[in-house]
């Protein structure tokens, strides 16, 4: 017998499940991924065989034309892999198609969160919390200053500025996945029926959501449209375009952005965003710290965010934990 | 308070000037007597709480927030009164409802050094995160929220349809919150009466004479001192004395109150006595001397044998009760030259007119000026009324052409506000010998200008990829780029451990084509000082 968890290990470059021969996440391309979803710093084109969700499949042949080797696993089926380890797939509910994999080997359970959040979303079906021994968990909104409000109000604040400028559009910008979506079924479920009108880089991956039976309502592009049809509407774009030349075509924009980094001001200023909407899909900081209790693992291996933060509370909560150092995470999606 | 905050914050996440100035009158004209006149306050930095300071912000998030993620936090943040808003605990069980900003006001008056332990955690419980953010920045009297005192008295001007300059008068003649102001802005009553109060006029400025000439038929030239510019009011009986941004000074120089006994309202140079400043017509020390007084709440009698002060005067606004301020230039230099004789000739003298054929005549002697610590020359329309503030056309500076020198980076810091994540407070230094022979890098100053905003995002990556070490706030960089530093003046100091202290020294270009070891010497820098 060889030593406890030893067939699972933290590389630069992913997570390693030695006797299957797999990575999870890998930055770069192997011969068996294992992906948790489609966001750019998870799911890499270029892997012999990606094996994940449906929709997380759909999202990569999208994306990056990921077509052969591919192997699609539904949430809550459970998949052998060589060596003797099977792996799960659980909803992260982080975006469209997003899965925690519960890895069990000899007995014993590690589960890879991907990115993961705790607030519903009408998009993806909600996190599911799964004991374990060793819960490799993100921590990209690790400071105990990120505290999500409910995303009620933020949309509340949205529809108000809006109806104070009847003349202007509100120009949000929002990740080109998951985020855009979630705004746009979250303003429906506001109550909001009026067209909203996308950026062409956003088109695609809403009719692949509605594809998958979510209903985002009458959704127009920009490009189709002058500046009088869109005064006193949404526009969408990419966080890229809000303050491009792209935007002069719109009527007197007023620039909104939702990300968890708009808790911070210094952070929406530099955006020159007007109007910050705190809206995120990965967890804050009170939701990472009660879903390690409430998952209660033996150990907890936190990977990229603001890992600092989150070790420290493990340590004055006598919860052992350690930092992983991997490469290439980069927050695409925030 | 709830407005307050949220007036705060559309203030943060507004770029343009004339919607800052739409918000704060909007504010202005919706929010009651007190309230507004509070906020106004804080605003423009007119409110100071003794008890309350920074630190006594970061003691009591001590003792509710682990350090460890106490610091973590507000590294990130990177304002302090920002992270602590966003950690403040929410209180548990009933509390009362947010105070009003007079209110606030009143208790934070009220509150000592040991009370504010207690007290302050009180009121941040009745808040919301906004609200705790707006509290604790009118607390701690720093806003820092990009909004200048005058832009607050321009927006009141705005809002209420009154000259700036009548506000502007008014402004140093009342205290906040301001109840005449408004009485007399938003209620048509008389304006606060302000005859026989010695208040601060705003200073007339001067525009920077780029290229191109003036016609000396028009224009007079008088030198531009190398001192601080002051206003030495005498009215009701009292003497003060104010620096340029208005502020009370009186108390730092006060053998300058104690010279002027008549009524009158004098703009000058203050200068300490001495044999280097203007050469033939000078006798004013070097600016080294005035900064030994500079800054002092009391003086000792040895500081005001060593470095007494005196007032070059430029011109009068106001003699014996008559405002002179519509008068054209050259009526109330007469009148000022006229009223000379009556004031202490210690104390007291004027600045001399520079003669010159004509405009290229005036440009040899500006040249021959650097030798003088003259800071350059100053061009006044002849017609020219006395008005406050920056008027096209009627007044120039004309300086001298700055220093400069070539010198290395060493140590970069991160700059604060919007800056805050980028490393844009720059420490340089020169060799104290000769680089191949071993010498050292010696920190002569310090830039955190002259740079433009893309040459601060390649300088703030340049030193996140030589940095060599860290500590705290501060990277220090592997000593591989050259920056040739603009400076007014260098003078000797005992504060620096190269002997040296440059005035304004500024970013002039980045010399990446430039070898550090061909940066200039400390010996070359010691040579333009002209103590
Ligand atoms: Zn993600
Ligand atoms: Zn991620």
């Amino acid at each position: 017998m060889s030593a406890p968890f030893s067939w699972i290990r933290p590389e630069p470059h992913g997570i390693h499940v030695v006797p299957a021969d797999c990575w999870i996440d890998p930055s770069r391309a192997v011969d068996r991924a294992l992906v948790t979803h489609g966001h750019a710093d998870h799911a890499r084109g270029g892997h012999g065989a990606t094996i994940a969700t449906p929709e997380t499949l759909a999202i990569m042949k999208l994306r990056y034309n990921t077509d052969e080797g591919t192997q699609a696993v539904h949430y809550g089926e459970t998949i052998t892999l060589l060596g003797n380890v099977s792996a799960t797939y659980i909803p992260a509910g982080h975006v469209l198609g997003s899965a925690q994999i519960l890895l069990e080997h000899a007995g014993e359970r590690v589960v890879v969160t991907g990115d993961y959040k705790r607030r519903t979303d009408p998009t993806c079906p909600p996190f599911e919390v799964t004991p374990c021994d060793i819960f490799i968990t993100e921590a990209t909104f690790g400071l105990p200053l990120f505290t999500h409000p409910p995303i009620e109000e933020e949309m509340a604040k949205l529809l108000a500025r809006l109806a104070a400028h009847p003349d202007s559009c509100v120009l949000v910008g929002a990740y080109a996945l998951g985020k855009a979506q979630r705004v746009i079924a979250e303003l429906r479920r506001a109550g909001h029926h009026e067209p909203i009108y996308l950026h062409g880089a956003m088109e695609k991956m809403c009719r692949l959501y509605e594809e998958f039976g979510v209903d985002l309502g009458p959704l127009r592009l920009v490009s189709d449209h002058t500046k009088d049809d869109m005064r006193g509407h949404i526009v969408i774009c990419p966080p890229s375009a809000l303050n491009d030349r792209w935007s002069r075509r719109l009527p007197d924009p007023i620039t909104a952005m939702a990300s968890g980094w708009m808790r911070v001001r210094q952070r929406a200023r530099q955006r020159n965003v007007e109007l910050p909407l705190i809206i995120s899909d990965h967890a804050d900081w009170n939701e990472l710290t009660r879903t390690i209790e409430e998952v209660n693992p033996a150990e907890s291996w936190i990977t990229h965010g603001r890992e600092e933060a989150l070790l420290r509370w493990c340590q004055l909560h006598q919860r052992r934990a350690r930092a992983l150092a991997l490469v290439g995470y980069e927050d695409e999606d925030d | 308070m709830e407005q307050f905050a949220a007036l705060l914050d559309a203030l943060v996440y507004t770029s343009s000037r004339n919607a800052k100035l739409a918000l704060i009158a909007d504010y202005l004209h919706q929010t009651p007597d007190p309230d507004r006149g509070w906020a106004l306050a804080a605003l423009t930095d007119g409110l100071d709480f003794k008890a309350v300071k920074a630190s006594t912000i970061r003691n009591l998030m001590k003792e509710r927030v682990d350090p460890v993620l106490w610091s973590l936090s507000r590294d990130f943040v990177g304002d302090t009164a920002e992270t602590a808003s966003l950690l403040w605990p929410n209180p548990i069980g009933e509390t009362l409802p947010p105070p009003s900003v007079s209110e606030t006001v009143d208790m934070l008056q009220a509150m000592n050094r040991t009370s504010v332990i207690t007290e302050l955690p009180r009121l941040l419980d009745r808040l919301d995160v906004s609200g705790r953010y707006a509290l604790i920045k009118l607390a701690t009297g720093a806003m820092r929220i990009g909004i200048s005192a005058r832009l607050g008295k321009v927006a009141f001007a705005q809002g209420f349809g009154v000259s700036v300059d009548d506000v502007e008068e008014y402004w140093h003649g009342i205290a906040p919150p301001y109840t005449e102001l408004f009485d007399w802005a938003a209620h048509g009553k008389a304006p606060p009466d302000t005859e026989n109060m010695p208040l601060f006029r705003p200073f007339m400025l001067a525009h920077p004479l780029e290229d191109g000439t003036v016609d000396l038929a028009d224009y007079v030239a008088e030198w531009k001192w190398d001192g601080i510019r002051v206003q030495l009011v005498h009215a009701g009986g009292e003497t003060r004395l104010y620096s340029r941004s208005g502020d009370d000074i009186t108390a730092t120089f006060p053998e300058m109150a104690e010279a002027l006994t008549i009524p009158a309202v004098l703009d000058g140079e203050l200068l300490v006595q001495g044999q280097h400043q203007g050469g033939e017509t000078g006798g004013a020390a070097s600016f080294n001397a005035l900064q030994q007084r500079l800054g002092r709440k009391t003086v000792s009698k040895k500081m005001l044998s060593e470095f007494p002060a005196f007032v070059r005067l430029y011109d009068a606004l106001g003699l014996e009760g008559e405002d002179l301020r519509k008068l054209p230039w050259e009526q109330r230099r007469q009148r000022l030259e006229a009223f000379l004789p009556r004031l202490p000739a210690t104390r007291f003298d004027l600045s001399q007119i520079v003669e010159a054929r004509d405009f290229a005549h005036l440009a040899q002697i500006r040249e021959g000026t650097r030798a003088d610590a003259i800071e350059g020359l100053m061009l006044k329309r002849r017609d020219s009324p006395y008005v406050a503030g920056r008027k096209t056309g009627l007044w120039y500076k004309w300086k001298r052409d700055p220093l400069l020198i070539d010198c290395v980076l060493m140590y970069a810091q991160r700059g604060s506000g919007k800056r805050s994540s980028f490393y844009s407070d720059y420490t340089f230094g020169c060799w104290d010998g000769d680089p191949d022979k071993g010498a050292e890098l010696l920190p002569v100053g310090k830039a955190y200008s002259g740079f433009t905003d893309t040459e601060l995002k390649w300088l703030d990556k340049y030193v996140r990829q030589h940095t060599i070490n860290r500590f705290g706030p501060v990277r220090e960089t592997d000593k591989s780029l050259t920056f040739e530093v603009a400076f007014d003046s260098v003078h000797l100091s005992k504060r620096h451990k190269s002997g040296l202290a440059m005035r304004f020294p500024r970013i002039h270009r980045i010399r990446k084509d430039k070898p550090v070891h061909e940066a200039d010497r400390i010996d070359t820098l010691r040579a333009m000082v002209r103590d």
